[in-house]
């Protein structure tokens, strides 16, 4: 499939590293040489230099013959008019823009309809979302939901004073009382897909697949503090901020955003008559404690500096505050964040990534293509989603007797919209939607791709 | 410096070469050479034994390939390509002198076609074959194929280009297709196809087998060998005709032919490029037509010879027709003029490729300009894109590094004591790939009465030419291997 990709901005080369390890046809688009340069060493890919809404650039990028568009550079009025100008040439290629100007994301429909985009993605808005959803269960890292909301995939991480450090897996059950599966662990930077006898260890990140109705009863047993939080501090006014506000504020939690630009700071007033907005430097750590920083449930540091942001969470988690979390927008690597204790680790173009992959994939394959993808446990693993049909194989036959390829772990099945966490004896029967998980480098793409 | 992969990548490639030796082999066998084909064996023998031990020296090869491990890479199994193409001429003792063998394989891997043998004729053919193959195998590329036939892993995909760049001809290398291993294997295809198709010409006209074969390799890669003693002197003007239009062909830049075969003729005519290279060539065949109008009887026959002879020393072939060493000192003027310029950049030719010409001389241009209005703001544009400064200021760079090893080599060169002219168009000839020169090395001549030092310093610019100088200086360079 050929994909072009316009700006190779954050957003933009993350993509292209995904998509061109998944072996699709890339050319990339951009106005800097030295980002271009560096892009097609890196990844196998075309790059074309100039303005990616001129006829010109995308006659050269083969747009008549490409399947899909996506639109990341900086400006969403140059993606939209890049997408438009290149449906105009070819109006049968998808389009996808990035859009991310809160004052559009009321008329984010009528954009779609307007422009014909096959899908906008909006990545502060998405990790609002994302942060959201960790505020409301505090005592998780990270929550990826499936099979429409019913079944999560949750991080925890095993600390020293954790009840489940040096546990069996087998005894998993009698600690948290509930049906969950722990499918991947994360030790020292290696996945591991775990069995019975698999013994947790201290600092482990743990994956677990569990039905969100579940989720506050394991929270419970496994002695987190899962009491709703009250006050949420959020460092840096920036746009994922202003997000996240408004859905704290709509779910009545009180908010405080600190943020060092006036004239920012008097644009949320407006717009947040609810939250408190302080106008404050953040990296002055007196600040904080005199804005009430150790009285704060939840820390969310989200400036535009990700130095900033872990050094700030590092500060909170030494005053005890209960959760913190942690935006980073630039870097590949969160292994060597995972030393330190700055909480959940949020990145936005990693979400958005991670659904423009999704929508890459169910172009590609429409036959038995997977509903979501996931990426956990730092991009080394992937939940893929599955619908079982008539064609799946092995239909009726109990996981025991099914031999599936090394490294895959059934995870949920959801059989009549119940989603049970299968043992030996589950089955899948068609209908059903199905969580897989994968080590990342084997990526499946067709259900009937894990039967050995 | 990731010395497993490069020692997978070296052990890939001698592989590949044992493969390239087979049929040689066959052709020893129909000649009922036995003890030739004998010593081919060995010689795969031994490059498997060292590609056996960087095998297993490559073991569990990190990813991340980059500039550097890029120009090792490719001067390094050029290299090793040679030292053990070389082993068949030295075994079967038809070139008793190792250092002569591997004169005479790297001419053949580089394309350049400059023997040090003096009788031709006397050879083996099983030998002949492998000279005029190795003609082929090094006028694309073996990294090049290595790409279009190997994946390096999903990982390694993209670091790919950096091998690319090391090892095909032009200032600024790209992909015609996203894929690297889509854009090698579409550059193969092409050039197998008109080899093909040079080859049936060929025996259309009369050719043997064995012979058609051997011309088509040394067409195709511009290389320049021949399995006659006065070249392509005794074929029929049919065979020099179709043989003058293959050259050229193969001088063309691939993209091209690419741009053709996907219907974007448009394109493909407007490229500067290669106006100029039809341009060059037309007016130098004119007037060397005219200057030796009075050496042949017909204007037919001058044409033809002018033609022939522009058209091989221009795409760095060498073959030749007539000594051309004999013309008028006018005529040699302009082929000297053209060895130096060469072929198309992303073509098999060699030389100093058309493209650095005219941005070089877009770029005095522009300086002249400069100078004497001093504020003005120009850019040079090539296909009516703006050509990076980055690419400019390479290009001087690569300008300044060849004028240095030219004079550099000429002067070594002159310890033996030879004729100007033979020093310097020798040196010229091995530089460009191009193969004879005038004088001492003209094309009825060999290169077997230079000293060691100079076949050495000779060795060692044929593959500097063939690789645009830099994974050679790379190599020869200590920052290179100093540990980083």
């Amino acid at each position: 499939m050929d994909i072009i990709i316009a700006g190779c901005g954050k957003l933009g080369s993350t993509i292209a590293s995904n998509l061109s390890a998944a072996g699709y046809d890339l050319t990339l688009i951009d106005n800097d040489d030295t980002v271009l340069d560096h892009a097609i060493e890196v990844y196998d890919s075309i790059a074309i230099r100039g303005n990616c809404a001129t006829l010109s650039v995308l006659h050269d990028a083969k747009v008549q013959s490409a399947d899909l568009l996506i639109a990341t550079t900086n400006s969403d009025e140059l993606n939209l008019l890049c997408c438009m100008t290149a449906r105009s040439i070819n109006p049968n290629i998808h389009t996808i823009a990035r859009i991310r100007n809160p004052e559009y994301h009321a008329q984010t429909y009528e954009m779609r309809e307007a422009f014909g985009l096959s899908l906008m993605v909006n990545p502060e808005r998405k990790a609002a979302k994302t942060i959201h959803k960790l505020i409301q269960l505090p005592g998780f890292l990270k929550r990826e939901s499936f099979a429409k909301d019913r079944v999560e995939i949750v991080e925890i991480k095993i600390d020293h004073e954790s009840i489940l450090k040096d546990v069996p897996l087998t005894n998993l059950y009698k600690i948290v009382k509930c049906k969950v599966l722990v499918c991947v662990i994360l030790r020292e930077g290696e996945v591991i897909t775990p069995d019975g006898s698999t013994i947790l260890k201290e600092n482990d990140r743990i994956f677990v697949t569990a039905q969100t109705n579940n989720l506050s009863l394991l929270l419970k047993n496994l002695g987190v503090i899962s009491k709703r939080s009250g006050r949420v501090m959020l460092i840096g006014g920036g746009n994922i901020s202003l997000y996240l506000a408004q859905e704290l504020i709509k779910s009545n939690i009180k908010v405080e955003i600190i943020e060092q630009d006036a004239t920012r700071c008097e644009e949320l007033a407006g717009l947040l008559p609810e939250a408190d907005i302080i106008h404050a430097d953040a990296s002055k750590h007196s600040t904080l404690e005199s804005e009430g920083l150790s009285e704060c449930d939840t820390i969310v540091s989200l400036t535009g500096m990700d130095e900033l942001n872990i050094i700030t969470s590092l500060y909170a988690a030494e005053h005890n505050v209960p959760q913190v979390i942690t935006k980073v927008g630039y870097s590949d690597d969160y292994g060597i964040l995972d030393k330190l204790p700055i909480g959940s680790i949020v990145c936005p173009k990693e979400l958005s990534c991670n659904s423009i992959v999704r929508y890459v994939r169910a172009m590609s394959n429409n036959e038995g293509a997977a509903v979501s993808v996931h990426t956990i446990a730092d991009g080394l693993a992937e939940a893929v989603e599955f619908k079982v049909d008539e064609n799946t194989e092995n239909l009726g036959v109990p996981l025991k007797k099914l031999k599936l390829k090394k490294g895959i772990i059934v995870a949920c099945i959801t059989h009549q919209e119940i989603p049970t966490i299968p043992n030996g004896d589950s089955y899948f029967e068609k209908g059903d939607s199905i969580i897989l998980i994968t080590k990342s480098d084997r990526i499946v793409l067709n259900l009937n791709d894990i039967f050995g | 410096m990731n010395y497993k992969m490069l020692s997978k990548l070296f052990s890939q490639i001698l592989a590949l070469e044992c493969v390239f030796m087979a049929p040689s082999i066959i052709i020893c066998l129909l000649d009922n050479e036995i003890g030739l084909a004998i010593n081919f064996f060995i010689s795969i023998v031994i490059i498997l034994a060292v590609a056996g031990i960087l095998k297993f020296l490559s073991k569990n090869a990190k990813k991340g390939f980059y500039a550097r491990e890029g120009y090792v890479c490719a001067g390094g199994s050029w290299i090793l390509l040679s030292l053990g193409g070389a082993l068949p001429f030295f075994l079967s003792r038809q070139i008793p002198n190792y250092i002569d063998a591997w004169f005479e394989i790297v001419s053949g891997l580089t394309t350049t076609g400059a023997s040090i043998l003096e009788d031709v004729e006397s050879m083996s053919r099983g030998l002949l074959f492998w000279r005029s193959f190795s003609h082929w195998i090094g006028g694309m590329g073996v990294l090049v194929l290595l790409l279009a036939l190997v994946s390096m892993g999903k990982n390694n995909n993209g670091f790919t280009l950096h091998l690319l760049r090391a090892e095909s001809p032009g200032p600024d290398v790209g992909r015609i297709v996203p894929k690297m291993r889509e854009t090698a294997m579409i550059l193969y295809i092409i050039y197998l196809i008109m080899t093909l198709v040079d080859f049936l010409f060929l025996i259309a006209g009369g050719m043997s087998c064995f012979e058609a074969l051997c011309t088509a390799f040394g067409t195709a890669g511009t290389g320049g060998f021949g399995v006659k003693a006065d070249s392509l002197g005794s074929y029929s003007p049919y065979l020099i005709n179709v043989t003058t239009i293959f050259m050229f062909l193969f001088g063309v830049n691939f993209n091209l032919y690419y741009l053709i075969t996907t219907k974007q003729f448009k394109t493909a005519i407007k490229d500067e490029e290669v106006r100029y290279y039809f341009g060059i060539a037309g007016v130098a065949t004119v007037l060397i037509a005219i200057n030796i109008r009075n050496l042949y009887p017909t204007i037919g026959e001058t044409l033809k010879h002018s033609a022939f002879q522009v058209s091989s020393l221009m795409t760095s072939t060498g073959f030749s027709t007539v000594d051309f060493d004999l013309w008028p000192n006018f005529s040699k003027g302009v082929l000297l003029f053209l060895m130096l310029i060469g072929a198309c950049a992303g073509s098999t030719g060699g030389g100093f490729k058309v493209i650095r010409f005219i941005l070089l001389f877009k770029s005095g241009r522009r300086g002249l300009k400069q100078m004497l209005s001093p504020n003005k703001v120009a850019v040079i544009r090539m296909n009516g894109h703006q050509v990076n400064e980055k690419v400019m200021n390479t290009l001087n760079i690569y300008l300044t590094v060849y004028v240095l090893i030219l004079l550099a080599s000429i002067f070594v060169v002159s310890f033996d004591g030879q004729s100007i002219l033979t020093n310097i168009s020798a040196v010229l000839a091995c530089f460009n790939n191009i193969g004879p020169g005038f004088d001492m090395v003209g094309p009825s001549k060999s290169f077997h009465d230079f000293s060691i030092l100079s076949k050495l310093v000779l060795i060692f610019d044929m593959l500097a030419g063939r690789l645009e100088i830099m994974p050679i200086l790379a190599i020869c360079n200590l920052s290179t291997w100093k540990r980083k």
